[in-house]
């Protein structure tokens, strides 16, 4: 159940989109494609709503084999990057358009957009036109209008990508808390790691037309399957002969147990954080190690731009071998 | 939108006006005014003895049918075309593309002559097999909607492509989703979207169909109270020494195509949200 993808394929023109992919989407949950961009998760997304059309293999929603199934048969919710507010209608009408195409009663109607903009949020905007909402506040409403026709699935196209990062941040929590209480299957597309990891109990990591990896946003971190992965979920340096998160290297002002040392040489404070780049001595890894440590830290250790240090990786850390 | 800052006032500015202002007035609103003014220079004669010649009527009665015929025609083949220019990817569409201006190119007289060879009933392409089944096009009305039709074609087009590209697909789009079937998806999504682009075009056009002339004299054959249309009975008029009525018909012909602008302009919104 869920979504079931098998052997999908897609090319624009000697362009490969897709290749062979195959991937289960479980029912229920709240899904991450992540990746860079052009890397094909929003083709991959825009092909299970049938806004495109796959060059090979079959899709299955719910059970129901949708591979020929035009775009409006398939029950499926989009939102779009840009909103796609029907702009000559007002927030209310936005969200009741897919009852209506049901035609629905018109009572039924009223009662189920009053109950989506109450879940939403925008009760009191119910007679604005979408230009004259906030883009956050737009966003809401094409959920809702998504979600006004009981999609058997809901799928997010960088939901969140054209809006601020404070609004952002607060949709995501939001999102989080919706999708607890109504629970319906959920895929969004996003090249931002840390909405992902935030948001998504399952994170498929897309790149290059190929899945990379999926799984829980913990074993993607802690156990990623390339050296991709490791990268694109956060910022790694090579201390020595592996390779470990900025915030994993402990740093010291005397030799203890230590892997490489060397002077900082750049100082880059970034609010709470200082990002430090310290050279080597060891002629075999001359490349600079990447190190964060917090503004506490570097005053109690008082470190200061070229003094030399030990760096060693922290108690706990995970260190990959390569 | 935008909000114009305003540069700051010096002689230039006033200079630029006057230039402006006395190029419309010599070139546009002055010619204008002298028919309105001969119209009424006896009073209400004029138009009264235009109004109860049968050719002068008739020949209004004719135009009237056949505009309207010629913008129904544009209206819809106008939407259909943009669509296809717009939405779709095929071989030659710039060359569709570019055909579209052509009858705004090419002289309506050379239109008229093609359309005579082509449909002509004694040695026209099609004409005399049309004939033969009853339809007769070239000298009568069918013949003067598609002369009207042909010189009018490109103004509808020209006013809803641009809005198309604007307002892309997504709408269209997140209306598919939602379970709307194409013919919905126009009705409800595209349609308003286009609505007042279409509604200028179809003004534009009607104005360009009451106004035209040399397709029309060619394809017509110019056949009072049958063939003749309001701008042939104004020339014709002229020429016979019945200035009174050519003013008239003239300032009649004007006065349906300005009316038709100022109703869109006043019922046009003010201000079109666009939602960015």
């Amino acid at each position: 159940m869920g979504i079931e993808i098998r052997g999908v394929d897609k090319f624009f023109g000697d362009f490969v989109a897709l290749k062979g992919i195959d991937l289960s989407i479980p029912s229920g949950q709240l899904t991450a494609l992540l990746g860079p961009s052009g890397g094909g998760k929003s083709t991959l997304l825009r092909i299970i709503a049938g806004l495109e059309s796959a060059d090979g293999g079959t899709i299955e929603i719910e059970g129901l084999d949708a591979t020929g199934l035009p775009a409006q048969k398939r029950n499926v919710g989009f939102v779009f990057q840009h909103y796609a507010a029907f702009k000559h209608m007002t927030v209310a009408k936005n969200v009741a358009f897919g009852l209506e195409i049901r035609k629905q009663p018109k009572d039924v109607v009223a009662k189920k957009v009053d109950e989506l903009l109450r879940l939403v949020h925008l009760e009191q905007f119910a007679h604005r036109l979408p230009s004259q909402l906030s883009g956050g506040q737009r966003q809401r409403m094409a959920l809702a209008r998504a979600l006004a026709i009981e999609p058997s699935v809901l799928l997010l196209d960088e939901p969140f990508g054209a809006l601020d990062a404070k609004v952002r941040k607060e949709l995501r929590d939001w999102l989080r808390r919706l999708h607890d209480e109504v629970h319906v299957t959920t895929v969004f597309v996003t090249h931002d790691q840390e909405e992902a990891l935030e948001v998504a109990s399952n994170i498929v990591v897309i790149n290059e037309g190929r899945i990379e990896q999926v799984g829980t946003p913990d074993d993607l971190y802690d156990r990623p399957a390339s050296e991709f992965v490791l990268s694109f979920l956060g910022p790694v340096t090579r201390l020595g002969d592996h390779l470990i998160r900025p915030h994993d290297i402990d740093i010291t002002r005397y030799e203890h147990a230590a892997t490489a040392s060397g002077r900082i040489t750049r100082w880059t404070r970034v609010g709470f954080e200082i990002r430090l780049e310290v050279t080597p001595d060891d002629v075999l890894h001359p490349d600079p190690v990447q190190v964060v440590v917090t503004r506490t830290e570097a005053t109690a250790l008082q470190l200061h731009e070229g003094d030399l240090v030990w760096l060693r990786p922290r108690v706990g850390a995970e260190a990959f071998a390569r | 939108m935008a909000s114009r800052l305003a540069p700051p006032r010096t002689a230039g500015t006033y200079v630029r006006r006057l230039v402006v202002v006395v190029y419309l007035f010599l070139l546009v609103i002055w010619p204008v005014a002298l028919v309105v003014q001969k119209t009424f220079e006896g009073g209400l004669d004029n138009l009264q003895t235009a109004l109860s010649d049968p050719v002068v009527t008739d020949a209004l009665q004719l135009t009237v049918v056949v505009a309207l015929w010629a913008v129904a025609i544009n209206t819809v083949f106008g939407v259909g075309i943009s669509l296809l220019l717009v939405r779709y990817e095929f071989p030659g569409r710039g060359v569709l593309s570019a055909l579209i201006d052509l009858p705004l190119s090419v002289s309506p007289v050379v239109v008229g002559l093609a359309l005579l060879l082509a449909y002509g009933g004694t040695n026209g392409t099609f004409g005399p097999a049309l004939e033969d089944a009853g339809l007769q096009i070239a000298f009568a009305t069918p013949g003067i909607v598609m002369a009207t039709a042909f010189v009018s074609l490109p103004l509808v087009i020209r006013e809803i492509v641009p809005v198309l590209q604007e307002i892309g697909t997504e709408q269209e789009q997140a209306a598919t989703s939602l379970g709307a079937g194409p013919w919905q998806t126009f009705r409800r999504i595209t349609l308003p979207s286009i609505k007042w682009a279409l509604v200028y075009g179809v003004v534009l056009s009607l104005a360009r169909a009451l106004g035209e002339f040399g397709a029309v004299k060619i394809v017509s054959g110019n056949i009072a109270q049958q063939t003749q249309t309001a701008t042939l009975v104004v020339e014709q008029k002229y020429q016979d020494f019945e200035k009174g009525s050519a003013y008239a018909t003239s300032f009649l012909l004007a006065l349906i195509a300005v009316a038709a602008l100022v109703v869109v302009t006043i019922l046009r919104p003010k201000d079109d949200t666009d939602g960015h």
